[in-house]
């Protein structure tokens, strides 16, 4: 295998090894909840770049598989006493599920007809779970403490949702950089520039969107039970927040769609922005709308993001920031 | 049963024709230049809001304000596509919906950091009418009228006179209207001025009988939304009826299962015609 020699493949899997360790050594509560936040959205905008990065479809419904995924998985943790890890992989799984039939139905449509079809599923998908009631209904579900005895205690069960976390954020940036440089990967970024002659080419669109729609919704399944057992509870309103769809878009795009390096960048960077911005004394109500300003000044000027723009500036980088 | 079940159709289908009036904005935008408007909800909040300043402030007639709300939502809607919408107007949908929602973003961050997220409400009555078991505050007669009114008018517009043709023939072939001579750029932002213009209308018209916030256009843009989609994308006589069956149901269900299902039904219908019959209900033009 070639991929394996390529320093694109190794940098971004290194960086998020040594982030995920640093923090490991370091030992502190603070910097662990920080970069939770900070990986957690790392991991939603690198998969959801599997799908709009590669085969350039729009999904406002990234967050649904989030929200459903992790009603799942902490329903299981809840009500069951299923472990973390396997309630973790079990929300992933439902998800994927739930995104391969989805995706069957809604992927024959095409460009901004999928677009809309996926804030329908979001907004159907938060009024069923609200109306829904072994999830808890409007209410939601609480994880009882007891619990995290399991675990040995509540902080030691921190540590644990934090190190699994880090290994599917691993996961999300190893299968990405897997499914751009393969065969597969090929197809679908045919697909992203023109369909047609895509599928004359032989590349069974549909069956590869649907694919790769699944491989996108089995991560957010996952990190949405993990980030639900941190906070010990789960309600509609916390689940399916379209923005947090929105944001995921903005990241990528921020660093660059349909690069590996591109959402790690664009999550990094979105999120220390808006730390700032949030806590500057004049932009403090205004951050919504500098971070819009951002955005639009990105997709009118620079539609290739961060990343893509230094690689094509600087071509001799371009074997380093895949 | 029965007289309830009339009251609170007629309330629904009322409130339809001003669901229907925002989602024709939204559908003429579709239409001419295959463009998904994510600011439609901030302009919807932006007609509420305009009209409740110029009734608060200026003490005018909150249906004489209107005039002035529907004249700033065209010099509004121009603005939107010259910054916005133009540049990436030939790009994948990609930009041009992330483009529109950047806007929707600078429209809410801005709108919140002026009126904050407390509700407001026009303090206005007409009294209302009483027809056997039904009560209908005027309000909502009005709105509904003023919905019919304004999408006759654009009618009219559109057939009947030159920029409105020109609109037409931009809608069916850009390049071979361009290559009548008609300046394309400057009918697709008068399109766009048109579709904004009716979405801040709508919303002003809203605001006469429900409090609102500078949030309140999210669900109304959802709605038209799920209304372009029954009556056809593009189709704006379409997204009128669209939006009387939508407002027919919302006042249809609540009495067969509790409200909360609304939403359920709806966007679960959205998904269904977007899969068996994207083109709508009503068939492609």
């Amino acid at each position: 295998m070639r991929t394996w020699k390529l320093p694109g493949f190794w940098i971004p899997l290194a960086l998020v090894f040594a982030w995920g360790l640093i923090i490991l050594i370091m030992g502190q509560d603070t910097a662990r909840e920080t970069a939770f936040t900070l990986m957690m959205f790392v991991a939603m905008a690198s998969s959801l770049n599997i799908l709009l990065g590669y085969t350039g479809y729009v999904s406002f419904g990234h967050i649904v598989f989030f929200g459903l995924g992790g009603y799942f998985g902490f329903f299981l943790l809840s009500q069951h006493d299923w472990n973390l890890f396997l309630a973790a992989i079990a929300g992933g799984a439902l998800s994927a599920v739930l995104a391969g039939l989805l995706g069957m139905a809604v992927l024959r449509l095409r460009g901004a007809y999928f677009a809309l079809a996926t804030i329908g599923i979001n907004e159907a998908a938060r009024a069923f779970v609200s109306n829904f009631e072994p999830f808890g209904g409007a209410t939601g579900l609480f994880v009882n403490f007891a619990a995290y005895e399991r675990y040995g205690g509540a902080g030691k069960a921190l540590w644990l949702t934090f190190i699994l976390l880090w290994v599917a954020t691993l996961a999300v940036v190893l299968v990405s950089f897997l499914v751009k440089h393969s065969r597969f990967g090929l197809g679908l970024m045919a697909i992203r520039e023109d369909e047609d002659a895509a599928m004359v080419m032989g590349v069974k669109a549909p069956r590869a969107k649907t694919i790769t729609f699944t491989i996108s919704a089995f991560f957010p399944g996952v990190i949405g039970t993990l980030y639900f057992f941190k906070n010990g509870n789960v309600e509609p309103g916390d689940a399916f927040q379209l923005h947090m769809s929105i944001e995921s878009l903005v990241m990528v795009m921020l660093g660059g769609q349909g690069l590996v390096l591109g959402p790690m960048v664009g999550a990094v960077t979105y999120q220390g922005l808006r730390g700032y911005l949030l806590t500057s004394p004049i932009f403090k109500d205004l951050h919504l709308a500098v971070a819009g300003v951002f955005l639009l000044l990105i997709i009118l000027f620079v539609p290739a993001g961060a990343v893509g723009w230094v690689r094509g500036r600087f071509p001799r980088v371009r074997r380093f920031l895949e | 049963m029965l007289g309830q079940l009339l009251s609170s159709l007629t309330d629904g289908l009322l409130l339809g024709f001003v669901y229907g009036l925002a989602a024709v904005g939204l559908s003429l935008i579709w239409g001419v230049m295959t463009v998904i408007n994510l600011a439609h909800g901030p302009v919807i909040a932006l007609g509420m809001f305009g009209t409740y300043l110029l009734f608060l402030k200026g003490g005018c007639n909150p249906y004489l304000a209107l005039l002035a709300v529907a004249g700033m939502g065209l010099v509004f809607g121009f603005l939107i596509y010259g910054v916005a919408v133009h540049r990436v107007l030939n790009a994948p949908h990609l930009s041009t919906l992330l483009a529109t929602f950047a806007v929707n973003m600078i429209l809410i961050g801005v709108g919140t950091a002026v009126f904050t997220t407390s509700p407001h409400n026009i303090d206005f009555s007409l009294g209302s009418l009483e027809v056997g078991p039904i009560t209908v505050p005027a309000t909502r007669l009005v709105a509904a009228l003023g919905a019919i009114l304004f999408t006759a008018a654009l009618y009219l517009f559109l057939y009947f006179t030159r920029p409105g043709k020109a609109i037409r023939a931009v809608a069916n072939n850009r390049k071979a209207a361009e290559l009548m001579g008609i300046p394309s750029a400057w009918i697709l932002a008068l399109s766009f001025g048109l579709g904004t213009m009716l979405a801040a209308v709508a919303g002003g018209l809203i605001s006469t009988f429900f409090p609102f916030t500078i949030l309140s256009g999210g669900p109304y843009e959802l709605k038209s939304f799920v209304i372009c989609v029954l009556g056809g994308l593009g189709n704006p006589l379409g997204a009128l009826i669209g939006g009387l069956l939508l407002g027919g149901l919302e006042g249809l269900i609540p009495t067969f299962m509790p409200v909360s299902w609304v939403p359920v039904v709806e966007f679960g219908l959205f998904i269904l015609v977007l899969l068996f019959k994207p083109s709508g209900l009503l068939g492609a033009k």
